[in-house]
């Protein structure tokens, strides 16, 4: 009777406790197999990269593909569209970070870190879901020129960045490379 | 009574049999029959009834059209259209689940709206009111996958905003979204794991349901009085008095359904949906189901950051705020009085909030710009308001009319001042 009542911990407590954490970690590694399968499977995450011919695109024109099941936008942008956005002070830009996975993570979202740089700043890549809600914006619409969300009313300038609307940040521009003069690799 | 005497007494030899093995029969006497209700409940107190028959209804039907419909991005659209016009009576049934999810969250909204007049939240029908929230926050996750299935522009577009939703919270939001769509983007992966869903919500809710329904047994109904059940003169049996009733409505509430059904199908629909999914074109408009739009115009209106939470985080904060607002109400309202009907002030607050939700649903339907975001500004701050000042502040410096002593009191004096006009009485 004493050695129940005592408030020592003895060998039986440890023995409840053991099985008890035991049985935890087995339900958590059954059940992670069903939370799991959930995840993007093997054939959705190898949608690696692919190759663009952009030949055919002269200035002014867009091209839209599909990358990762989502639509990818791909413009020659004109002198006028790269000057507008040049001429647009980083202070006025809700995002002032570049959002360039080419780039480091805190570049500026200057024009140049926006395009495909120095020399090829007429090329534009950027994947074309508003980072609001994940609508396609529409291109060359909008109070600044370039895209304009549809759904929630976000504006983006003709660099891609946001200017006015609910979204919050740039459209994101994917990893991508040039990898002769007129073929693009996104991916 | 809520610990009710049982009365049921087997007339058979094997219904003695039974009720000495399984009293099944038992049970079913004294829930439906011999229970007693008050004996002054109006036909806002029919809806109940009228939802667990549209639930049937939405599973019957789901069921058969299940059979027919395939869930897979290739051919899930042309199923759909094959249910429409190859399969026999297909189209009926088809208009009778879109329609019948309408028609759901129409007796669903007249419920709630009655719960929140006569005060069926207060205590002791905490868990019971709570168990309530629950069943509508499966229905709305029910009937957005549901919308999902038919793989139109509106099924497609509604998905990819909903579950965009989820990135809106800091660090895991992504990681989140991807482990609801399967992908990167809403694809085959999505449809698939939406139909299944879909299948089985419905049977979650039936269970929900049947913890409510025994709440509600354990505790009783109210009434438009808000007093407590004292007497046996306060009630009447369940059958034949509240089942005629019951039906009655039912039958009302069915032709109406009917009416949409047969005559007005696509009515409460959006055109948009015939057109096939198509991941790189966005629709002008995205709306939501309409039954969704208040929700989706409080979204909307955050256009602002809150300190540190940006308009995304933010707008989707007000938007789970307000549906989660509602398991709280039990204990945002301070009154002691439980019914509307002896609140005066309250009753006043009440259908500004009726109409307000009205107004936020109007406002869900616009295009998000100009002046109708500042009205739905107003609206959600009008919304919020009536929750977390309104209730508990109201409470405390509301003087109440008079409160009858009983039910059966309220009755006859109600019987009485119909036949002599009321001389009526002093203030509060």
């Amino acid at each position: 009777m004493s050695a129940t009542d005592s408030t020592e911990h003895t060998r039986r407590d440890f023995l409840y406790v053991a099985t008890g954490v035991a049985g935890a970690v087995g339900a958590a590694g059954v059940a992670w197999p069903f939370i799991d399968q959930m995840r993007p499977d093997a054939s959705t995450r190898a949608l690696a990269s692919i190759q663009v011919d952009v030949s055919g695109v002269e200035p002014g024109m867009s091209l839209t593909v599909k990358w990762r099941g989502r639509p990818v936008f791909i413009r020659n942008r004109t002198d006028k569209e790269i000057e507008e956005a040049k001429a647009v002070p980083l202070a006025d830009l809700k995002d002032p970070v570049a959002r360039n996975a080419n780039l480091p993570a805190d570049a500026p979202a200057t024009d140049t870190d926006r395009s495909a740089g120095e020399g090829k700043e007429n090329w534009l890549v950027m994947v074309g879901v508003c980072t609001h809600l994940g609508c396609v914006p529409l291109g060359q619409a909008g109070d600044f020129g370039g895209w304009f969300c549809p759904c929630h009313g976000s504006h983006y300038d003709t660099a891609g960045r946001i200017r006015k609307g609910p979204a919050p940040e740039n459209l994101a521009v994917p990893t991508f490379a040039f990898t002769s003069d007129t073929v693009i690799e996104i991916g | 009574m809520s610990a009710g005497h049982s009365t049921y007494t087997p007339k058979t030899g094997l219904g003695r049999w039974m009720d000495a093995r399984l009293p099944l029969p038992r049970l079913v006497y004294d829930s439906f029959v011999a229970y007693p209700v008050p004996r002054n409940l109006n036909y806002a107190y029919t809806f109940g009834g009228i939802l667990t028959i549209m639930l049937v209804a939405q599973i019957l039907t789901g069921v058969v059209l299940a059979m027919h419909y395939a869930a897979n991005t290739e051919v899930a659209f042309n199923s759909v259209e094959k249910i429409m016009r190859d399969v026999n009576s297909g189209w009926l049934l088809r208009y009778l689940h879109s329609n019948g999810a309408s028609m759901f969250f129409v007796a669903v909204y007249v419920h709630i709206f009655r719960g929140l007049y006569y005060g069926s939240y207060k205590a002791p029908r905490e868990l019971l009111w709570i168990l309530g929230c629950i069943i509508y926050l499966l229905m709305m996750a029910t009937a957005f996958m549901g919308y999902v299935l038919p793989w139109g522009q509106m099924s497609f577009w509604g998905a990819t905003v909903i579950t965009g939703f989820f990135t809106a919270i800091p660090l895991v939001g992504d990681w989140i979204q991807q482990l609801l769509l399967g992908g990167f983007a809403v694809d085959n992966p999505t449809l698939n794991r939406f139909f299944s869903l879909h299948y089985l919500l419905p049977f979650m809710i039936a269970g929900v349901v049947v913890l409510h329904v025994w709440a509600l047994h354990v505790t009783g109904q109210t009434n438009p009085t808000g007093i407590e059940v004292k007497q046996k003169t306060d009630t009447v049996a369940f059958t034949p008095y509240a089942t005629v009733k019951d039906a009655f409505a039912m039958i009302v509430f069915l032709a109406v359904f009917a009416y949409f059904v047969f005559y007005i199908p696509n009515f409460l629909g959006h055109p948009d949906n015939y057109i096939e999914a198509n991941a790189l074109k966005t629709p002008a408009h995205i709306v939501p189901e309409w039954y969704f739009l208040p929700f989706y115009a409080i979204l909307r209106a955050i256009t602002f950051n809150i300190g540190p939470i940006d308009s995304k985080l933010g707008g989707v904060l007000a938007m789970f705020g307000a549906i989660a607002v509602l398991f709280v109400v039990p204990w945002l309202d301070t009154s002691k009085v439980r019914s509307a009907v002896y609140r005066p002030w309250y009753k006043l607050f009440f259908w500004l909030f009726v109409l307000d939700a009205i107004f936020l649903g109007w406002l869900g339907s616009r295009p998000a710009e100009g002046t109708y975001v500042v009205m739905a500004q107003a609206a959600t701050l009008y919304y919020f308001l009536f929750f977390l000042v309104v209730m508990p502040v109201l409470g405390l410096i509301e003087t109440p009319r008079r409160l009858p002593n009983s039910i059966t009191e309220a009755v006859l004096e109600k019987k009485s001042s119909a036949a002599v006009p009321a001389t009526e009485q002093a203030k509060g």
